[in-house]
């Protein structure tokens, strides 16, 4: 995380609602309390996970869907759109 | 001030022809107003049109409603509309027909003008031969019979906001009408 | 240059002399010759631009917001039901401080249908945070429109020019073109310091607490403080490389009158004969223009108002269950006045009504009188 900014009033704040800190650096993937997990052998490579993903947290990498944990919220859309069942819904262990 | 107004059908260009006479006025070096009857505007209904011109600025921005000049583009609109409303005496109605004055049936204390605009419009074949577009022509007649606007900022308006196609030929029969129109006072 | 334009003319000029790089519009009567002309000069290469052709008002707003979020210079136009389906997007568009310009033709909302003029489509928006320009004459159509993206830019608040349908939109008459030349000199490429910027992700308008919100609308409203500021310095510029003359409020011989009318829009101008007219009677009548609605002028108001017999207010709009609105907004500001000034409300000329100069006279003559059940619905057919 970027160093935390201390806002006081007004005179420390932009004038709309805008995170101060960079996006690449404020990881909101540690919002997921379930993580999509692949299995390769189920996947057909249709992308429809891609398609569907609502925060662009999927990439194809070769054929085959890679999640970015980084971002990735655990909706669950990826999983529940998948027609062959490759992508399961795994409790995230912190 | 003087407020001229049009009277015309759904798709005879009266609005247009307020707008271009207009722009020769304010050419001419007039404060200069002009604007449609606000509606809806249908094909063949009744419509109207409106011009104010002044040497001062003009500040009243509401509808006329007693009008110094009236234009009738199609005389049938005699029978279907009052286009003496409120006119005030002196000046002059100016309508295209091929009748005589006597024959066309409006009174009050002002001049009459007949002028057969579409005997015009067909020699230059503007619009079609069912249904001939005067607007132009009866501009050309009525700037010769008002006596305040320059020909050449009339055939100079008629050709900046016409279609190349059919400028000329308007800018033609507008020149023509004005050299036949009376010369009024 | 002087040509003989409408108001809906004026309006897409306007919009390609000041330069807009982003035009997202929906067209709606009597707006629609506004995104006609503007499409045109787009498809032409006459106008530097992108013109997104949208599904409705909500979006066509929305997109105006994207553009402007991403450092583009926005514009859009609509009138009456189609501004009204953009207020979601009102909103957000001012809480997000990107300074898009709309032109609204203010047209009566339905049912019934109707398509003339009333200010009750602008001033539904009232308290959504956008400045608000009405205007007299197609001149100042156009010059509000290129002062409005100054002010917007400076202050990072959105602003609405309102015109008057047919009144205005339709109506031709001869408008000052400025040259191109000076209208970059007066109004410079914006360069917003909060854009989007995929280098540089942050996040916009994200959920945000109790504790923050509260700031961020005093923020707005000190922006909107510092536009009247910005305003006059806008005008004094304007003045000097234009030499056209605008304020907030625009008195026309008000300052020996004795009754005052105070309008907007096209009766603003219609005043001023009014104002004539009673002079040559002896009736000393005087007038002024509430040409900025947001943010209300209320010193200028207070002081124009100062020490007259009457003050008439001219409403074209009405707050249903209270008063007119301009009538309550004007009271308001000149309530602590010492001597008391009498305020009257006449409300007038919705869904189009005519408004005449001889109207206008009467209603100054009845305030006179202290002839007003507050609001009077003059002419009103009982």
């Amino acid at each position: 995380m970027s160093k935390e900014i201390e806002i006081r009033g007004v005179k420390d704040m932009p004038p709309m609602a805008v995170s101060l800190g960079l996006m690449t650096v404020n990881k909101t993937g540690s919002w997921r309390n379930m993580r999509p997990v692949l299995i390769a052998e189920k996947c057909t490579a249709c992308s429809i996970c891609w398609k569907f993903c609502p925060d662009m947290c999927i990439n194809i990498e070769g054929d085959l869907p890679v999640f970015d944990y980084d971002y990735c919220k655990g909706c669950g859309v990826c999983a529940h759109e998948c027609p062959t069942g490759a992508i399961v819904m795994e409790e995230e262990m912190r | 001030m003087i407020a001229i107004r049009f009277h015309g059908r759904g798709g005879q260009g009266a609005a247009i022809s307020s707008y271009i006479l207009a722009e020769a006025i304010f050419r001419d070096g007039y404060e200069v107003q002009a604007f449609p009857m606000f509606g809806v505007e249908r094909r063949g209904a009744p419509v109207a049109s409106f011009i104010r011109m002044d040497n001062k600025p003009i500040y009243v921005r509401c509808e006329v409603y007693e009008p110094d000049y009236v234009v009738v583009l199609d005389p049938t609109l005699i029978q279907a509309v009052d286009v003496t409303s409120g006119k005030k005496p002196g000046g002059f109605i100016m309508v295209n027909t091929d009748q005589p004055v006597e024959e066309i049936g409006i009174k009050g204390d002002f001049t009459t003008i007949p002028f057969d605009g579409t005997k015009i419009a067909l020699e230059y074949h503007l619009g079609t031969k069912v249904a001939p577009i005067v607007n132009t022509v009866m501009m050309g007649a009525f700037a010769k019979s008002f006596g305040k606007i320059n020909i050449d900022n009339l055939l100079f308006a008629i050709k900046d906001n016409l279609p190349r196609k059919i400028a000329d030929r308007n800018a033609e029969a507008t020149k023509k009408a004005y050299d036949l129109a009376p010369k009024i006072e | 240059m002087k040509k003989v334009v409408t108001g809906n003319h004026a309006v897409s000029f306007a919009s390609k002399i000041a330069r807009a790089q982003v035009v997202a519009a929906y067209p709606i009567t009597p707006q629609t010759q506004v995104v006609e002309r503007i499409s045109k000069f787009v498809a032409d290469g006459e106008m530097d631009a992108i013109f997104i052709k949208v599904e409705s008002e909500h979006s066509a707003l929305a997109a105006a917001i994207g553009a402007s979020a991403a450092g583009a210079r926005a514009f859009t136009a609509t009138s009456s039901q189609g501004l009204a389906l953009m207020h979601e997007m009102m909103h957000w568009c001012s809480y997000a401080r990107c300074p898009v310009v709309i032109a609204n033709i203010n047209r009566a909302l339905g049912p019934p249908w109707s398509i003339w003029t009333e200010q009750n489509d602008s001033l539904a928006q009232r308290d959504t945070g956008w400045i608000q320009y009405y205007c007299e004459s197609n001149q100042d159509v156009l010059d509000s429109i290129i002062q409005a993206f100054k002010v917007s830019e400076r202050v990072l608040v959105p602003s609405m020019v309102v015109l008057d349908s047919f009144f205005l939109s339709h109506t031709s008459e001869p408008v000052d073109f400025p040259d191109q030349d000076k209208v970059d000199e007066f109004l410079p490429p914006y360069k917003g310091e909060w854009v989007i910027d995929p280098d540089n992700p942050h996040t916009f308008g994200g959920l945000t607490g109790p504790d923050k919100y509260y700031e961020l609308h005093y923020m707005l409203q000190q922006a909107h403080k510092d536009a009247e500021q910005v305003m006059d310095e806008v005008h004094k510029e304007y003045e000097k490389l234009f030499g056209r003359k605008y304020g907030r409020i625009e008195p026309f011989m008000a300052d020996d009158a004795e009754v005052l009318l105070v309008v907007s829009g096209t009766p603003a101008s219609t005043a001023k004969q009014a104002v004539i007219d009673a002079r040559d009677e002896g009736f000393a009548l005087g007038s002024v223009k509430i040409r900025v609605f947001r943010p209300f002028p209320r010193e200028l108001v207070k002081e124009v108002c100062r020490g007259k017999k009457a003050v008439a207010v001219v409403d074209r709009n009405y707050s249903f269950g209270n008063q007119g609105i301009f009538f309550t907004e004007v009271r308001d500001a000149i309530y602590d006045l010492e001597p008391r000034v009498p305020v009257y409300s006449y409300i007038t000329g919705l869904g189009g009504r005519d408004i005449t100069a001889e109207d206008l006279v009467n209603i100054g003559k009845a305030a006179e009188k202290k002839e007003c059940d507050n609001p009077t619905w003059w002419g009103v057919k009982l």
